[in-house]
């Protein structure tokens, strides 16, 4: 596949194996175009969550090629990662919220992990947990949280550092539908600001409520495309 | 719902907050490290004062013995000892080599033996004989040569003479000194790779438990060094803790020793006291034990992390 000019995540004929199981990804080719909201849905054990680790630089692929920012992400040495997972904000399907921090140090780790001086991190750490509805839980540790103002802390501090892409692994999976529905709306908001947002989801009712969305299917490991989005341009103009 | 925050800096090589941010879990004092770093550094700082010491006794016995040349006249008539010895101290008075004679007085020769052959309270001629000492103070060192010609100038008129140098009669004492100060300094690098060996084993444990938090730490983009940095300076607060603590302790243990030792009332040991330059390589160890560890720490957290995407 060529191409993908403009592009912002480019997978070219990726697989991926755990060992020596079969594939979980095969012949995997898409692009990611800036600023642009996509689903990405399948059944339970697709590969969305293989597929997302992909995004997020956590996995190595067992083959093809993955372009991020217009670098070949594949053939980078692990020293040069980090400066692209500071790119990606990432909501983990478990949240993945450190245990003995504050949701405030937990939102303000990115910062810390970019080297923001501590007088500058106070503002927007505290700016973000207002905005995502935990302006009076700043102090609380993960484990008094409930599972939807835990989610709520992972996804600030995926969105805290200003990500240019957005991973999110099934962040309505945990919540009500009134939640699942203002967190959306989180991430729409996200998306008009310029970042672009992959939600993997198995809810097939949630992709109806983002009218512009792109959808990305995953069936046992291989990629479909229902709207068009995987194309190279794709079907239709992203705002 | 309020805007957005900015845009904020990226890719710096330390964490904001100085790396204070309490990242990782810790568990400093409650853990075994500064108790084990401490009281290796007890052991370091008795073992290398003993090696100082050792080092000062043996240094101020060879400059006081140096030069040092003892005459003994083996004569057994007492009046041709007393002739004997009066000629070689005239002989060797006259040498410009030699900066200083000192004939042993017979009452300090006998309080020297009285504990061995009892007090010789009987007519000179019916004594033990007893070689004429005479102490001889060389300008320059002694050497071989230096002792022949001597001999060769006493030869003549002093027939009963034997020349010695005096550190040919404590070359077995130096010996065993060198040989213990090698032993200190084998226990001193034997105790450092045991320390560095503990934190290697407590900077394994802390990632082991840590692990969760440092491949949330990768995934936002945190960097190697970053997270090593994080362990580094736990342990070596730990180190510093343990480390001065036992620095008091083995500070302590030498000073009991060497009041104990100072009660013998010997010179040669008196000899191994402590200058200012030894306290202040005693007072170093804690900085070096925790350079060792937090580089320890840095290298073992590195090749771990080496091992993780």
């Amino acid at each position: 596949m060529s191409g993908g000019e403009g592009t912002i995540v480019q997978f070219d004929n990726v697989g991926l194996r755990y060992g020596t199981e079969r594939e979980v990804l095969s012949d995997v080719s898409f692009a990611l175009y800036p600023g642009s909201f996509y689903f990405l849905t399948g059944a339970s054990g697709a590969g969305k969550t293989s597929l997302l680790k992909l995004l997020y630089l956590a996995q190595r692929p067992s083959r093809g090629v993955i372009r991020m920012f217009g670098t070949d992400v594949i053939t980078l040495p692990r020293q040069a990662l980090p400066a692209f997972r500071r790119r990606i904000g990432v909501v983990f399907q478990d949240f993945r919220l450190v245990p003995h921090l504050s949701a405030f140090d937990n939102v303000a780790l990115p910062l810390r992990v970019s080297g923001v001086p501590e007088s500058e991190i106070r503002k927007p750490v505290a700016d973000m947990l207002d905005w995502v509805g935990l302006e009076q839980r700043h102090d609380a540790r993960p484990a008094t949280l409930s599972g939807g103002e835990q989610q709520r802390v992972a996804i600030a501090r995926a969105v805290i550092g200003r990500p240019e892409i957005l991973v999110a692994d099934e962040p309505t999976g945990n919540v009500d539908p009134d939640l699942a529905l203002k967190l959306l709306r989180l991430f729409e908001a996200l998306n008009r600001l310029g970042t672009t947002v992959v939600v993997a989801t198995h809810d097939v009712h949630l992709l109806k409520k983002v009218p512009d969305s792109l959808i990305m299917r995953l069936d046992r490991g291989r990629l479909a495309d229902p709207t068009g989005a995987l194309r190279y341009p794709p079907r239709r103009e992203v705002s | 719902m309020s805007k957005l925050p900015s845009p904020l800096r990226r890719n710096a090589p330390r964490f904001g907050g100085g790396d204070r941010a309490g990242i990782m879990q810790q568990s400093r004092l409650a853990g075994p490290m500064p108790w084990v770093i401490g009281i290796m550094m007890a052991l370091t700082v008795i073992a290398a004062g003993a090696g100082l010491a050792l080092r000062n006794l043996a240094q101020n016995a060879r400059a006081e013995i140096a030069g040092g040349v003892t005459l003994q006249i083996l004569e057994g008539g007492p009046a041709e000892r007393a002739r004997q010895a009066e000629v070689a101290v005239a002989l060797l008075s006259n040498r410009e080599d030699v900066a200083e004679v000192r004939r042993v007085p017979d009452a300090e020769i006998e309080a020297l033996l009285e504990p061995w052959l009892g007090a010789q309270d009987v007519p000179e001629e019916d004594a033990i004989a007893v070689p004429a000492l005479i102490d001889v103070r060389l300008v320059g060192p002694v050497t071989p040569r230096r002792l022949d010609e001597l001999r060769a100038a006493l030869a003549g008129s002093v027939p009963s003479a034997r020349i010695d140098a005096q550190a040919s009669w404590l070359a077995p004492v130096f010996d065993a000194i060198r040989s213990l100060q090698w032993l200190t300094l084998g226990l001193v690098t034997l105790l450092a790779a045991t320390t560095a060996a503990a934190v290697w084993l407590a900077a394994r444990s802390a990632l082991g438990s840590n692990r969760d938090t440092v491949e949330i730490i990768h995934l936002l983009g945190g960097t190697d060094g970053q997270i090593a940095r994080l362990f580094q300076r736990s342990i070596g607060l730990d180190a510093a803790l343990g480390g001065f603590a036992g620095l008091l302790l083995g500070l302590a243990t030498l000073a009991l020793l060497g009041r104990q030792f100072a009660r013998l009332g010997s010179g040669m040991i008196a000899g191994g006291s402590f200058g200012l330059t030894d306290w202040a390589v005693l007072a170093a160890l804690p900085l070096l034990g925790i350079v060792l560890a937090m580089l320890t720490a840095r290298l073992t957290v590195l090749a771990a992390l080496r091992r993780m995407l």
